[in-house]
């Protein structure tokens, strides 16, 4: 964890922002970028990481993750999750308001702040409560908020049914051009749902969330924003006829962004089949259908953002008959592997890849990473994208065990991450 | 966990180890249970009701879901085996004090049982046991969730053989409260295996699940369609909630619309027979002239089904008993 002067050197610099794509050394001074290719003058560098093979990119930004620290520690903390963000060559994390207590007031956003800080691998960025409580009914203090340093607002994945309540909430985060994130859920149509409504949950006798219950509150709440004005970031999609509407929605001007979880954008209602407790996600796995249009939302950009919607869990939170568990997946670790394999199907070029990682999800949030220019915090990913490595104890690092891919073979591995200029994450030593 | 339902239940042989449900479930092991099954049907006639089959054995009844006929059928099938037998209601034991559903089971373990027989209100709760309990322990689902009802489904094909000679080649029809049933599901990959010609589902579409085609059935529109040179007809329960879940407006519209009335069933095939899983009821389902009429055969499925538990039973234990001795060696 040296601060001082760095230089990555042999890697393939791609930074889809500033429209890089070659082969150049990358130099930090005082935790900053000073240059990319041209070495600055007087740079004497005090540390060099070999990127040879290598691609060298911002450090990525992840929309929606929980770290579950205040209130579940049993399920995951910050100094835990924070390391496995790092070697996820994440750099920037948004925290949804859901934690114990909730994010609803400066001192929390403080709280949540400092506390990324104090990890020092990881930005921690507060996305505070729309309403008190988060029960639907009264506002919180969103101007507080707000100048405390919260860019962001969001119910999490509780419900504000009276659509009187949503207008003005909109209304009244507009009014500090807050970005209101919203996970779109109809609550009476998905009701005590646990996995897409078809034929494999009729099949296996669960309850089925059908795909209205993400598309009706999707138009409802396009329809609202169309008349207020207010920037709504649709999170963790799952709908093939959600992207249409978002998408119809952008062409006409309405200042709707969106982005999906990277296990919506691999897995199907199929995982869920045989009972199995780690396909339990919500929103769920859909369709191929659906899965394929999210793929094609992403490359259009529609979907400008791939997050990780990481939900960590302790072993017993998905042992026991499948409706009775917790729904989540523990995911920082996959997705970047996760991400490349959209690559190597051809669906995504690398730099679209990097984009919806970096520059895609920063626009979103308003925030400065997300890019390599000069001046820049220096918050940087390099990894090896042929890399193998397996889904097990020894790689693995969240304290979430929850995952469907555990046992498999994951492809691209991060070698080092940077943040603020301090290598907070380095392959080599972490196999020492 | 195991992925593959059809997997966790039969052994490297195929034979069945546990039984959880119908599908992936071959016809001629769904014969075989049915012969078995009429093996069994003298033993009730006996002085001696009983058979030494699973002396020395112990199963225990976990119900986590209140049933009388279910439970009660089991209870007696094991004890014409010569089990031991255990009842443990869990909707007022361990669960509701805190204990997890793996913590209630590796407990019972720990008394050296030899069958979970297990009633739960989620889906898929049979299945979850069967891939945690110890290799020698056998699962039978009473019913889980919407799931499955496999031995409710067996004793109705049981029946079904015994009055139509075989499943070939019938036209069945199930009136009812299809999306919440776990009967049906369990009935139509019955019916589908053992090759009926044709299984009909009617109901509102507010009680269909979506995508039934796929297991097999055909939906039909309106009753005088779907009992139209029907074979069997099979009525389902309609749970009292289904009203307040505004799934349906009263019985009285849905037995007008749906209910199974002498006169509809003429036209049905002239020796059409009319069943029910039970607990009926009446003037809602089924006009009482029909249940006490002469085509009913209701009391004869709840005989079937201690037979038809008993062969289940029988089977699974065998299995079991195989891989043992299979082990030692």
């Amino acid at each position: 964890m040296n601060k001082g002067n760095l230089v990555i050197s042999g890697g393939r610099v791609i930074d889809p922002k500033n429209q890089v794509n070659a082969v150049l050394p990358v130099f930090i001074y005082n935790g900053k970028i000073a240059a990319v290719g041209q070495k600055p003058e007087g740079f004497v560098a005090e540390q060099e990481l070999n990127a040879e093979g290598a691609i060298v990119c911002p450090g990525f930004v992840d929309l929606c993750t929980r770290f579950r620290e205040p209130g579940d520690e049993n399920k995951a903390t910050i100094a835990s999750e924070a390391k496995a963000a790092a070697r996820s060559g994440i750099t920037t994390a948004c925290i949804p308001p859901d934690t114990v207590p909730l994010i609803d007031s400066p001192a929390m956003i403080e709280l949540i702040q400092e506390s990324g800080s104090k990890t020092g691998c990881v930005q921690l960025v507060p996305v505070g409560a729309l309403t008190r409580d988060l029960a639907g009914h009264e506002l919180t203090e969103m101007g507080a908020l707000k100048a405390a340093g919260c860019s962001l607002v969001s119910n999490a994945r509780q419900p504000i049914s009276n659509l009187q309540v949503l207008k003005r909430a909109l209304e009244y985060a507009a009014s500090f051009h807050l970005v209101v994130m919203i996970q779109p859920n109809d609550p009476w149509l998905s009701s005590n749902g646990v996995m897409h409504e078809g034929a494999i949950s009729t099949r296996l006798g669960l309850s089925g969330i059908p795909e209205i219950a993400e598309t009706v509150a999707v138009a409802q709440i396009i329809a609202l924003t169309q008349q207020i004005g207010v920037h709504v970031h649709f999170g963790q999609l799952s709908c093939q006829r959600s992207v249409q509407m978002i998408s119809r929605a952008q062409f006409d001007g309405v200042p709707i962004t969106a982005d999906v979880s990277a296990h919506q954008l691999h897995l199907t209602e199929h995982a869920v089949d045989g009972y199995n407790a780690m396909g339990y996600v919500l929103p769920p796995l859909r369709t191929i259908h659906d899965r394929d249009a999210l793929q094609v939302g992403v490359k259009k950009r529609i979907i400008s953002a791939i997050c990780s919607d990481h939900q960590p869990h302790e072993e017993a939170a998905k042992l026991d008959v499948l409706d009775s568990t917790e729904p989540g997946i523990s995911s920082l670790e996959t997705l970047l592997p996760l991400c490349l394999g959209l690559v190597s199907s051809g669906v995504l070029t690398m730099t679209e890849m990097i984009d919806r990682l970096t520059a895609g999800p920063a626009e979103i949030i308003g925030a400065k990473p997300g890019c390599l220019s000069i001046d820049q915090g220096a918050d940087i990913c390099v990894f090896n994208p042929d890399k193998e490595w397996i889904v097990c104890q020894e790689n693995w690092i969240s304290q979430g065990k929850n995952t469907p891919y555990w046992g498999k073979t994951m492809t691209g591995k991060v070698l080092y991450t940077i943040h603020n200029g301090d290598v907070v994450y380095s392959e080599q030593s972490q196999e020492l | 966990m195991q992925n593959n339902p059809a997997g966790l239940q039969l052994d490297l042989s195929g034979c069945l180890r546990h039984f959880l449900s119908i599908a992936g479930l071959s016809r001629d092991l769904l014969t075989e249970m049915m012969d078995t099954a009429e093996s069994f049907g003298s033993v009730a006639e006996q002085a001696v009701k009983k058979v030494p089959l699973l002396r020395g054995k112990t199963v225990v009844n976990l119900f986590f879901e209140n049933s009388t006929r279910t439970r009660t059928t089991f209870e007696l099938a094991a004890k014409r085996l010569s089990a031991d037998v255990l009842n443990v209601n869990i909707a007022t034991s361990s669960t509701s004090k805190g204990e997890s559903l793996l913590d209630t089971i590796r407990n019972l373990e720990a008394m050296h049982v030899d069958m979970f027989v297990v009633r739960h209100s989620s889906s898929g709760a049979a299945h979850f046991i069967a891939s945690h309990v110890a290799p020698h322990i056998s699962v039978i689902n009473a019913g889980d969730g919407s799931h499955a009802h496999p031995t409710q489904a067996m004793l109705d094909m049981f029946t079904i053989r015994q009055y139509k000679g075989a499943i070939e080649g019938l036209i069945v029809v199930i009136v009812g409260d299809i999306r919440h049933s776990r009967v049906a599901r369990s009935q139509i990959r019955a019916l589908t295996t053992l090759g009926a010609k044709e299984v009909r589902v009617i109901a509102p579409r507010t009680l269909l699940p979506k995508d039934i085609q796929s297991l097999g059935a055909h939906v039909f529109e309106t009753i005088d369609h779907a009992l139209s040179g029907a074979d069997v007809v099979i009525g389902l329960r309609l749970q009292k909630e289904r009203m307040s879940g505004a799934f349906l407006p009263s019985e009285h519209e849905y037995f007008a619309r749906f209910g199974l009335t002498e006169q509809r069933l003429k036209l049905a095939s002239k020796d059409v027979i009319v069943m029910h899983p039970g607990p009926i009821n009446r003037e809602v389902e089924m006009e009482s002239r029909v249940v006490d009429g002469s085509r009913a055969v209701i009391l004869q499925q709840v005989s079937n089904g201690i037979a038809i538990r008993m062969a289940t039973m029988a089977m699974t234990m065998s299995t079991v008993n195989q891989m043992r001795s299979q082990q030692q060696k």
